[in-house]
């Protein structure tokens, strides 16, 4: 594993009496994209926040490309680009304006600049609308420029804060693929979401944030491992339900999720229980099962077990 | 492929080019906004009509005298006041769009944004300060003291339009909020009435004289009447600042920009929030 390239460590942060980060630690190997996924208010936009210079923590240090954030921030903002919650852009502004102003004040000589410009909205399919003020953009063009402004001086490492909240699946798309895109070309993305797909599409490894610490790290495979394979069963018979509960919950220790008027669903525990031995039992009972299927966790899964939050029926 | 700010020299350069950028952008606005340009134009036409010939036909002009020529030099301060209305609002509006956070993650010039801003506006403020003076060329007020004390009032409106708009970076910085600086803006054309620009200060009750005295609208509006040549010079026990109005604008300009330029700099890089 090659060098982080982003590394915090022991970060601290508290607004008045809300402490949003509580000893965060967090390292990202070069080239990699790392997803921090956490519920809202798990602190994520505030790690965002300071290591992308626009904050300073209370406790704790953080290193981009081995310049510390607070103290070499100049040399941190030479190598980082930002993309927040809002496309922070200029809705006055045309696109091909924007790209040309923040290419400018990247300190590119005009012609590069303008030429910068160009290439980037040509390579992210936005030249046809370049000429337009932003305001007439829709929610995905926006965004999609947003991006694509973090691009203009090719950073090594690109803070994505919630890239795709509110976007409609085909724009979250086309914004996943871009990012694939830089990943490609080697840069280093940090990318925080609610939605546990996308960290599984884009991410590397993830980083799960709750109350201001990451409480586990790993590849999404990893995660998912962690806490074991998931059994559904559907019943022939609704009524059935309670007493394939009860044995489901004397098998694995743990109370099934019911996920529909004749579906259950429980974790297994790691190791140990067999489907013939499940399937023998629930006959033993009475239960006449439909299907019987054992599969890996989804990424919603390990996140509800991870935070604590109620499994809720799907 | 960025270059490193290194030296003050560097640092210096770089805070002109930036600020010039946002400059550029801030005039790149406009041309996409042509109506608002024209409401920028004729706001001050409709102020002349509205008080030259509204109010100006029962007020009578301390010491004789037409009240138009003694109303375009409260115009030119009142509307040097309010400019400050819209670099507040376009600041705040910067920081909740979270424009302002993207400027502040990029390797440029700390200073930059405020001063493209205040640059920004007192350019603007040219063309703006130009239609106003045809406009009163047209309802027969004139400046009557030859070419330099003229252009040393322009030269003070300028100044104090330059130093007001600094405190509209600091309250849009303070503010964070494009619809709170909006709801501020009515307060904006009280102060400029509490003021000599209209009526002469010395009618009024000892205390709000003593504010309206004081007052930088006033300054300006006393300064520019005496380098016109305008009448309304106030007479008699006069108040420090109208006695000394040229002093007062440059003392009242500088003591802006000393407060409100370091102020405004450090709430743009303030870290922690």
């Amino acid at each position: 594993m090659s060098d982080p390239i982003v590394v915090a460590e022991g970060l601290h942060k508290s607004f008045g009496g809300t402490h949003a980060l509580q000893g965060l630690d967090l390292s990202v190997p070069k080239g990699t994209v790392c997803g921090v996924l956490g519920p809202n208010g798990a602190g994520k936009t505030t790690a965002v926040r300071i290591l992308a210079t626009l904050s300073d923590p209370d406790a704790g240090h953080a290193r981009i490309a081995g310049h510390d954030v607070a103290c070499e921030a100049g040399k941190v903002r030479e190598r980082i680009g930002l993309a927040g919650q809002y496309a922070a852009v200029d809705e006055k502004l045309t696109g091909r304006g924007n790209l040309r102003m923040f290419a400018r004040l990247h300190h590119l000589p005009r012609r590069q600049a303008h030429h910068r410009a160009d290439e980037l909205l040509d390579r992210f399919g936005l030249t046809e609308a370049a000429d337009r003020p932003v305001a007439g953009y829709s929610g995905g063009m926006r965004r999609r420029l947003d991006l694509i402004t973090c691009l203009i001086q090719r950073p090594d490492v690109l803070f994505l804060d919630e890239p795709t909240t509110g976007l409609d699946p085909r724009s979250r798309g086309e914004i996943w693929d871009s990012v694939r895109d830089l990943v490609a070309g080697g840069t280093t993305v940090l990318l925080t979401t609610q939605y546990l797909d996308e960290a599984d599409h884009l991410a590397d490894d993830i980083a799960v944030v709750d109350h201001g610490r990451v409480i586990a790290t790993g590849t999404p495979d990893d995660l998912k491992a962690t806490i074991g394979d998931r059994l559904d069963v559907t019943l022939e018979d609704p009524a059935a339900l309670p007493a394939a509960a009860t044995v489901l919950n004397t098998l694995t220790g743990t109370d099934p999720t019911v996920t529909g008027a004749d579906r259950l669903s429980v974790a297994l525990p790691r190791g140990g229980l067999r489907l013939a031995g499940i399937v023998r039992e629930l006959d033993r009972a009475g239960v006449a099962a439909a299907d019987v299927s054992l599969r890996r966790p989804t990424l919603d899964e390990v996140f509800l077990r991870l935070t604590g939050r109620k499994e809720s029926a799907r | 492929m960025t270059t490193l700010i290194s030296s003050p020299f560097d640092r210096l350069r770089w805070t002109f080019l930036d600020g010039l950028t946002l400059i550029g952008r801030e005039l790149g606005r406009l041309r996409q906004e042509p109506g608002q340009i024209i409401a920028a134009l004729v706001f001050p036409v409709i102020m002349v009509v509205l008080f030259g010939y509204v109010f100006g036909s029962a007020i009578q002009v301390p010491g004789g005298g037409d009240y138009r020529e003694y109303l375009m030099p409260g115009l030119f301060a009142m509307v040097t006041f309010t400019a400050m209305q819209g670099v507040m609002g376009r600041m705040a509006a910067d920081a909740s769009l979270g424009v302002m956070d993207r400027f502040r993650s990029m390797p440029m010039a700390r200073l930059a944004v405020p001063f493209g801003q205040t640059g920004a506006d007192s350019l603007i403020g040219v063309p703006l300060l130009a239609a106003m003076v045809a406009t009163g060329l047209l309802v027969g007020w004139q400046p009557h003291l030859g070419l330099i004390p003229t252009a040393e009032a322009f030269g003070l409106i300028l100044l104090m339009r330059y130093a007001l708009g600094w405190v509209g970076v600091y309250l849009g910085l303070l503010v964070k909020d494009e619809q709170a600086a909006t709801q501020l803006v009515p307060l904006f054309l009280p102060i400029t009435m509490l003021s000599n620009a209209f009526v002469p200060t010395d009618g009024m009750p000892a205390w709000l004289r003593f504010v309206a005295d004081w007052n930088p609208v006033s300054a300006l509006t006393a300064a520019t009447r005496e380098l016109f040549g305008n009448p309304g010079a106030p007479s008699g026990d006069v108040s420090w600042p109208l006695a000394h109005p040229v002093a007062t604008v440059l003392l009242w300009s500088a003591a802006l920009l000393v407060l409100f330029v370091p102020l405004s700099l450090r709430a743009y890089t303030r870290r922690g929030r």
